[in-house]
């Protein structure tokens, strides 16, 4: 794993004495020293925003390199200090302060709350709480647990993983920021999307070329047939996505059809940034 | 007559300071959002059935930071709300001691920008004894409060609650005193507070009505509301009133104050609600809110289709 729970709990706070005005520090260094009651911890936590603003943290490259697979670049403020002061808290108050916060957190603490995932103590047994995150109907806190976060990745099952994949498509959130995306890849993924593309296609919808991504190295005879359904869309990054994909596989008819196309192949990234832009 | 504001080329930009969103449909955030609101405040109430147990009253708090401002936000609409026990249920004796123990949890989330509404209904002990109760929590967080004035009895309820607030020491300028009518209007205003007013067909105030209130008392500390929630209500009762006043001959500049400025500079003291919030949007809340929707904002022309701007 990337952090114990203390040193993360440093990294935040070097981040912040940097960035706080003198009184914002002085603030943060007072509740800081008096979080041995809920009261003062869960007063002091719902606070933070209005003392120490929400700019973004606009981390340097160097604090950034420090993170390894924790993708911290969209973090702001308010958010590092109030994971501070929830990780700064007495070890055996931590999960009962977690659940209370994400049962009665509003749209910006379970955002901060479930994009932290990684950084609590003995993340793998948070999986049912990561789980709920995904659960929410707010796309925002969906994707604090999905997107620039390595949880799901290190400690979700495949079947979790998958039904967060097959969420992210269906409620038109985007594949691109889950981290570990190719690696997870797995056959049961693959075959659940290609049901749900023949779903989408049945009733006329369009498919998110994004879907062919986790296609790509399980294309079989039958598959192949859809990836060229992809292939001779009207939608250009359809076109473009069915070629990454038929490059990701081993089948020699894939080869073949890939062959057999005029060689344009943008990244999944420039797909994905394409579709952010529709 | 003047000039028809909804055909300028500025938008119209409209607050509903009081609107039970939870109980509305997405058409309505549609609608609402076309005819130029902005931003919006649903005041914690009754759901029509009264709960019987805490974790209800806390599931429904949570939805109003949580979930239904989140949904606002898809049509472009910044929802704000009021965290309080309303006075009906606070006639369960045991389930108010209990919402009083976790209300401090959600006075200060984001977007709360005063406690409320409380106030009387029937005018009990019990209301009395956690109206007052809320008073102090709220002179204890320094907040806004929202006032719910009773329906019946409502001259004598509306004297009554203001005495209370004046016993508690509590600052005028700090309280909206809502659903007031041509027999409240006058002590209200008065002794200093801001002057709501709702525009619900049939049992409050009519926008006719409304017309003649903002000519005799002018525009400085009132405001107007829909408090449209499940009952036959009209969340396009603020723009309906705005093109009314206007076709009645009420000054652009007095229409802006009631239809807009002073609910901002009411529940403004809170902090949680500034119209930065829409001008000029943090970059964290446009990621996080406001991403990708563009339907309803910039340029869009607004639009009220009804037959008849008239709430009677
Ligand atoms: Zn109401």
């Amino acid at each position: 794993m990337a952090f114990e729970s203390t040193s993360a709990l440093a990294l935040l706070e070097s981040w912040l004495a940097s960035r706080l005005s003198a009184d914002a520090q002085e603030w943060y260094n007072k509740k800081r020293a008096d979080l041995g009651s809920d009261r003062e911890f869960f007063l002091a936590f719902a606070l933070v925003p209005r003392n120490l603003g929400k700019a973004d943290l606009e981390l340097t490259d160097q604090e950034r390199s420090a993170c390894t697979d924790w993708d911290p670049s969209n973090w702001t403020v308010d958010q590092a200090a109030r994971i501070a002061l929830l990780l700064a808290g007495p070890d055996q108050s931590f999960i009962a302060r977690l659940e209370k916060l994400c049962a009665t957190g509003d749209v910006g603490e379970q955002i901060t709350l479930y994009q932290a995932l990684i950084l609590y103590q003995n993340p793998a047994s948070l999986t049912q709480r990561a789980a709920e995150g995904l659960r929410s109907n707010v796309v925002p806190v969906f994707e604090a647990v999905a997107h620039r976060n390595p949880y799901p990745q290190r400690y979700f099952d495949d079947a979790a993983w998958n039904q967060m994949v097959l969420k992210a498509l269906f409620i038109g959130s985007s594949l691109h920021p889950i981290q570990g995306l190719d690696e997870r890849a797995n056959e049961p993924l693959a075959a659940t999307l290609i049901d749900s593309a023949h779903e989408r296609w049945a009733a006329g919808r369009e498919v998110n070329p994004e879907l062919w991504r986790c296609v790509g190295p399980f294309i079989n005879t039958n598959r192949l047939e859809d990836v060229k359904r992809a292939l001779e869309s009207d939608n250009p990054l359809s076109q473009e996505a069915a070629r990454l994909a038929l490059a990701a596989s081993n089948l020699p008819e894939a080869k073949m059809l890939l062959e057999a196309t005029e060689d344009k192949v943008l990244s999944w990234e420039e797909i994905h940034q394409a579709l952010r832009h529709v | 007559m003047s000039e028809d504001p909804s055909k300028s080329n500025e938008p119209i930009k409209l607050i509903d300071p009081h609107v039970h969103m939870s109980a509305r449909t997405t058409d309505d955030y549609e609608r609402m959002a076309a005819s130029g609101v902005v931003a919006l405040i649903e005041p914690a109430f009754w759901l029509g059935q009264p709960r019987t147990t805490v974790g209800a009253y806390m599931d429904y708090l949570s939805s109003l930071v949580g979930f239904e401002r989140f949904r606002a936000s898809q049509f472009g609409i910044h929802h704000y709300c009021t965290v309080g026990l309303n006075s009906k249920e606070a006639n369960n004796e045991e389930l108010a001691e209990a919402v009083m123990e976790i209300l401090p949890l959600y006075l200060q989330k984001e977007g709360v920008v005063a406690l409320g509404e409380i106030g009387y209904d029937d005018q009990t002990e019990l209301e009395d004894r956690y109206l007052r109760k809320q008073i102090e929590l709220a002179k204890e967080f320094d907040m806004v409060i929202m006032i719910h004035t009773p329906h019946r009895d409502k001259k004598r309820g509306t004297s009554r609650t203001m005495d209370v607030l004046k016993e508690h020491g509590v600052d005028p300028a700090k309280v909206a005193i809502d659903h007031n009518n041509e027999e409240t209007v006058k002590e209200v205003l008065d002794r200093g507070f801001w002057a709501a007013f709702t525009l619900y067909p049939n049992t409050k105030m009519g926008n006719e009505r409304m017309v003649e209130i903002v000519r005799e008392y002018g525009s400085e500390k009132i405001f107007i509301d829909s408090a449209a929630d499940w009952g036959v209500s009209d969340p396009l009762a603020v723009s309906k009133t705005f093109r009314l006043m206007n076709e009645r001959g009420i000054t652009k500049a007095d229409i802006e104050q009631v239809c807009y400025h002073n609910a901002l500079s009411c529940y403004g003291q809170s902090g949680q609600i500034n119209e930065e919030d829409w001008l000029n949007p943090l970059p964290v809340d446009q990621r996080n809110l406001f991403h990708g929707n563009s339907v309803l904002r910039g340029g869009q022309t607004p639009r009220v289709d009804e037959d008849s701007l008239i709430i009677e």
